[in-house]
């Protein structure tokens, strides 16, 4: 049934990393990516990926969740690997014809494979354990700041939320323009490609023309209840930095001056 | 005391200049705080039209609207306006703007930037008072239509307004669901005292009005209690309007020589004047 699909990949749950602070899992995601690059060192990846499977333990999700996340990069990660194996110059380990696999190649493909491995392992731990909305609350927090040279933070925040809250309501609307059609005899499982998103403009055309009349209703009920952009607003839920962010972001913090140390020593 | 609303030779045209549709012509009207006025007129009578007057939604093409004595046409006193004049729309979906219904009712607090801690006490009262507490946390998408309604209705008193104007909040609702609305519009008029411009083309709801108003061509044709103005059978159906099954019923039988009295809004009160009659005999 559409009406129970979830939005985003959130999992509700208590743990130490749900109830961090949005902010403070977003800045810590954007740590860790700058830590992850500025690794070199075997050790160094050893120890971040220690690091990264105590972060799942610590989110209390289920494995299959976590690996879940993984699996379309799997196709990306593999590419990396052909492409550096047999693309690095450097030592011919092994040969075939004009294909070349080097010592270096080897050694390079496999960490860039663990990097992009580890990158989408810890952000997909950030959208499991925030809901979309404190996402986006948490995104207009931070983009406050950049406000003074144009990002239209709350503008931004608000479209997104408004996308999130619409969404179930269009997908509703398509599962019944679909019968609708179909009921008059429109086919849209059967023939090649071509046919088939021929067959989808039957369904388009009514679903854009009703988005847009909900938009124009949406636009005057919001003025109606006197919106009239960011400016001077109060929210219902104000973010707080807890002891626990304070913590999470002195790990963070730690984690960046190791990999800056990693780099320099090796 | 001064009156809720007060609107004086209001005409509004839709489209430029001459050739523009006439949608509200010379309209005189005043509404004192308090009272629960029903809008009725088939489609296209200026209804929604005249709804969308009372909160600066839309601005007079002649004449002035006043909500507490502010002019509507004074961007000044817009926010003031509509804070006082809240408004409900007929579709529940679109006027739902946040995915749980505690924050879609702190909307229009948050829009007035009322502090944080007063906008928690205005959500759950407002909750409450529709009875959809329980349901703070919920997505709205997973609501009945009634209960949408209700959120909406909640979402306006969060903004502790003195009027709410209805736009035909249940034409798109099941029988239950009009019940629903209804049932806390009529409380929100007798125990809050708030002010109810209720738009609709249900005759049942007109009845519980204090106060019906009957729009044709973009003018007033009838106004009054309910009573008076239900008794005016004829004229209510040559506008295309329907009456009261039973207002009918006692029309019809006083045209056989049945005396009632005109006016009869409810089964109840058939009741008791047939009642009344079989005594008499």
């Amino acid at each position: 049934m559409l009406k129970d699909i979830t939005l985003g990949q959130y999992v509700p749950g208590n743990s130490l990393l749900h109830r961090l602070d949005p902010r403070t899992k977003i800045i810590g995601a954007m740590i860790y990516i700058i830590s992850l690059f500025l690794l070199k060192s075997l050790v160094g990846y050893a120890a971040i990926t220690i690091f990264t499977l105590a972060l799942v333990l610590l989110s209390a999700l289920p494995w299959s969740y976590v690996l879940r996340g993984i699996r379309p990069v799997f196709y990306i990660v593999l590419f990396t690997l052909v492409l550096n194996f047999f693309l690095t110059p450097g030592e011919t380990v092994w040969q075939l014809g004009p294909l070349k696999v080097t010592d270096e190649g080897i050694r390079l493909g496999i960490f860039m494979g663990w990097r992009l491995l580890l990158l989408v392992l810890s952000t997909s731990l950030l959208t499991l354990t925030s809901s979309p909305i404190a996402l986006t609350d948490g995104i207009e927090y931070l983009l406050r700041p950049f406000k003074k040279i144009g990002v239209p933070a709350h503008e931004l925040a608000m479209m997104m939320t408004i996308a999130l809250r619409f969404i179930p309501t269009l997908l509703e609307e398509t599962d019944k323009i679909m019968k609708a059609q179909m009921a008059r005899g429109a086919d849209f499982e059967t023939g090649n490609i071509v046919k088939r998103a021929r067959g989808m403009i039957p369904l388009l055309v009514p679903l854009f023309v009703s988005a847009f009349r909900r938009a124009d209703e949406l636009a005057t009920a919001m003025e109606a209840r006197c919106y009239r952009g960011g400016e001077g607003r109060t929210r219902l839920k104000e973010l707080h930095f807890a002891g626990r962010d304070f913590m999470a972001l002195a790990v963070s913090t730690i984690l960046l001056v190791l990999s800056v140390v990693d780099r320099i020593v090796s | 005391m001064a009156a809720m609303f007060q609107l004086d030779h209001v005409s509004h045209h839709y489209g430029e200049g001459d050739e523009g549709k006439v949608a509200l012509s010379d309209i005189n009207l005043s509404i004192s705080p308090g009272e629960f006025v029903a809008v009725i007129g088939h489609n296209g009578s200026g209804k929604s039209t005249l709804a969308k007057h009372l909160n600066a939604l839309l601005l007079p093409t002649t004449g002035t609207v006043l909500v507490k004595g502010m002019d509507t046409r004074d961007s000044d006193h817009l926010w003031a306006i509509r804070q006082t004049a809240g408004m409900v729309f007929q579709n529940p979906d679109n006027q739902m703007v946040a995915t749980a219904v505690e924050e879609d009712v702190a909307f229009g607090p948050e829009n007035l930037g009322v502090p944080t801690a007063e906008i928690r006490q205005r959500v759950e009262a407002a909750l409450k008072i529709v009875d959809m507490w329980e349901f703070r946390a919920a997505a709205p998408h997973l609501l009945s239509g009634g209960q949408k309604q209700r959120v909406a209705i909640a979402g306006v008193l969060a903004m502790q307004p003195e009027a709410l104007i209805l736009d035909e909040p249940t034409a798109m609702l099941d029988p239950s669901g009009r019940r629903e609305v209804m049932d806390t519009v009529v409380r929100l008029n007798r125990e809050e005292g708030i002010t109810v411009v209720h738009i609709t083309h249900f005759m049942e709801e007109a009845v519980l009005a204090s106060r019906v108003v009957v729009m044709n061509d973009g003018q007033v044709v009838l106004d009054g209690i309910p009573e008076e103005v239900f008794s005016h059978v004829r004229k209510l159906r040559s506008l295309g309007l329907d009456v009261p099954q039973v207002t009918e019923l006692a029309q019809r039988l006083s045209e056989h020589e049945v005396s009632l009295p005109s006016g009869i809004l409810t089964v109840e009160r058939m009741v008791a004047e047939i009642c009344q009659l079989k005594s008499k005999m």
